[in-house]
């Protein structure tokens, strides 16, 4: 697993995502928070994997019991979610992104 | 045809928890490598039974453990359990046991799909792998129902975290609140199926009992009574009679009583060493002064005694037992004669037991005199009286030592025989003094109501008490004959 996008300069948002191994929830929750950042960050952000039975140390450190656990370090106040991040809605509103754009075959 | 051997029940692994009491009222303590559920109300010593599991475990049975607290944090913890002698930041340093405060707060998370609790299991199987972790004690589990919305799914990890802790081969003691109806809160006992151990809270006339029952231990025989249990400064220690089957030695050595005249109305001369000998008799008729005698006679022997006054204070017991030609005072300089002077009222009849146990392991003496034990009703029913009385006696046996206990009767009736019912079967000598109006004087009389395994005379004989201590004259008769208890 790709454990790290590289920082672009002016980036606004970093994302930590805590995953075990590469199971089904994590594999979905990386999709679905990859395409939540391309589309309303794309360019602004940083989303880190970490793979806690790789770095047991780090889930004693950030209190993370679920698997997998998205946390958003910036901008503050941090935020945590946990679960897939297949419900969207929740995910939009915990990380106060805005509602998705139409799409474009539905602009006038 | 083949031969059937008989069938020779496997004994279930045992890991012993170290806490006084408890592994003697579990034949020798919780199911190895299996998890055992121990649930109370608030303020009954869950945590504290569970950390002091994990710490004789590291100190007495070479086995380490993880404590995964929910609750408090662990320097928290550390520091509420410090007064009771355990040392978590040492046991920590040296590598004994592992502390992770696992902080859980709804508020701050979110929950957006589906998950598991794989981060708690890394965290433990960690925590477990970095010290070689034996025993494991999560404090307290049903806290997570406040963490997460989703009871499906933490029921599901719940069954698949007891899976988990089996197959690691760690003894588990998880803890849980005491639910409406049920053993536990959130119903943590439907997962926990091999031992379960249920603390109690309550108060009797004011005086607040604390008590433990084995609910359920499977493929194992186990105490079925509820023992009251003590929060010392040692830990906690339940109470159990300490020999179910009656083994201990019996000596055929006679020790005197310390009174001539006394000793001469046995057969051999005294009664025999590591017995249990009552004195009762009315107010005013030498019940201390016959137990000073008592010790006294040990301490001459050169044996240890320790002497519990619940009536007086040392110092104006050894200066009344003086004017009676006791000595008692070179002795307790010689540290031959140790007095323990409290007043049992002061403490539940638990802690007195434990009080006066821990008193005997530190001093060890050969002879113990508890003057009066009649003090105790004070504190208890009579019944709880007995069943404390029959541990103390009990725990006397054990180590072979020479009991002497006096009791108060009052002069109206039903009295002895009460006492009779409540502890005779548990006395091996009784001597009773009573109290003889003569022609307008008043005398004492005393006789042997019962002696085991021991010739004995059955007249009464008068007792005086005189300048050079106690002196029995030949039998004495009341003019008016009314020799009434």
């Amino acid at each position: 697993m790709d454990p790290t996008i590289a920082p672009l300069p002016g980036t606004a948002h970093e994302f930590c995502l805590y995953v075990a191994g590469a199971t089904p929830n994590s594999t979905r929750a990386l999709r679905n928070i990859k395409e939540i950042c391309e589309q309303y960050l794309a360019g602004r952000y940083v989303l880190r994997i970490i793979d806690m039975q790789q770095e047991p140390q780090l889930a004693q450190q950030e209190q993370i019991i679920a698997a997998p656990t998205l946390v958003r370090r910036q901008p503050l106040p941090p935020r945590r979610l946990v679960g897939d991040l297949s419900n969207r809605a929740t995910v939009l509103a915990v990380l106060e992104l805005d509602p998705p754009p139409l799409p474009a075959t539905l602009l006038p | 045809m083949p031969e059937i051997s008989p069938f020779v029940p496997a004994a279930l692994p045992k890991t012993p928890t170290g806490i006084d009491g408890l592994d003697e009222i579990t034949a020798g303590g919780l199911p190895q490598g299996r998890p055992t559920l121990v649930c109370g109300s608030a303020g009954c010593g869950k945590t504290l039974l569970a950390v002091e599991f994990l710490v004789r475990g590291a100190q007495q049975f070479d086995e380490p453990g993880v404590l995964l607290t929910f609750e408090e944090t662990a320097a928290e913890l550390a520091a509420n359990v410090a007064s009771l002698g355990f040392d978590l930041p040492h046991l920590q340093a040296a590598g004994r046991l592992r502390l992770d405060y696992v902080h859980l707060d709804r508020a701050e998370v979110r929950e957006a799909g589906a998950y598991d609790l794989d981060g708690l299991f890394i965290r433990l199987g960690h925590a477990i792998d970095a010290i070689g972790a034996r025993r494991v004690v999560l404090d307290t589990l049903e806290a997570l129902f406040a963490g997460f919305t989703d009871e499906a799914i933490l029921r599901a990890e719940l069954r698949r975290l007891f899976r988990w802790l089996k197959d690691r081969g760690v003894t588990t003691v998880i803890t849980a609140e005491r639910g409406e109806g049920s053993l536990t809160r959130q119903g943590l006992e439907e997962y926990v199926s091999d031992c379960v151990i249920l603390l109690d809270n309550r108060v009797i006339d004011q005086i607040t009992t604390r008590r433990l029952r084995i609910v359920k231990y499977r493929g194992s025989a186990h105490g079925t009574n509820e023992y009251p249990y003590l929060i010392g400064e040692e830990g906690i220690s339940v109470l159990p009679v300490t020999s179910l089957r009656l083994e201990h030695p019996a000596s055929d050595e006679i020790i005197s009583s310390g009174v001539p005249g006394l000793d001469a109305l046995f057969a051999r001369r005294g009664w025999y060493r590591g017995s249990s000998t009552l004195v009762t008799g009315t107010a005013g008729t030498a019940k201390t002064t016959l137990a000073a005698a008592f010790a006294l006679e040990a301490c001459r022997r050169g044996e240890r005694c320790l002497f519990f006054a619940f009536e007086e204070s040392p110092a104006q017991l050894l200066r009344n037992l003086r004017a009676v030609g006791l000595d008692l005072a070179p002795y307790v300089t010689q540290g031959l004669l140790r007095l323990d002077a409290s007043r049992p009222t002061l403490n539940g009849l638990e802690r007195h037991l434990v009080t006066l146990q821990r008193a005997i392991r530190q001093f060890r003496p050969q002879a113990v005199v508890i003057d009066p034990i009649s003090n105790l009703i004070a504190v208890g029913s009579l019944s709880e009286v007995r069943s404390m009385l029959t541990r103390m006696i009990d725990f006397l046996k054990v180590q072979g030592i020479s009991a002497l206990f006096t009791a108060l009767l009052h002069a109206r009736a039903g009295q002895v025989e009460q006492t009779e019912e409540g502890i005779s079967s548990l006395i091996d000598t009784w001597l009773v003094v009573r109290d003889l109006e003569d022609r307008g004087e008043r005398r004492r009389g005393l006789s042997i109501l019962k002696a085991r395994g021991l010739a004995h005379s059955t007249q009464t004989r008068e007792l005086r008490l005189t300048e050079r201590g106690i002196e029995l004259l030949d039998t004495v008769l009341a003019a008016s004959g009314s020799l009434t208890i």
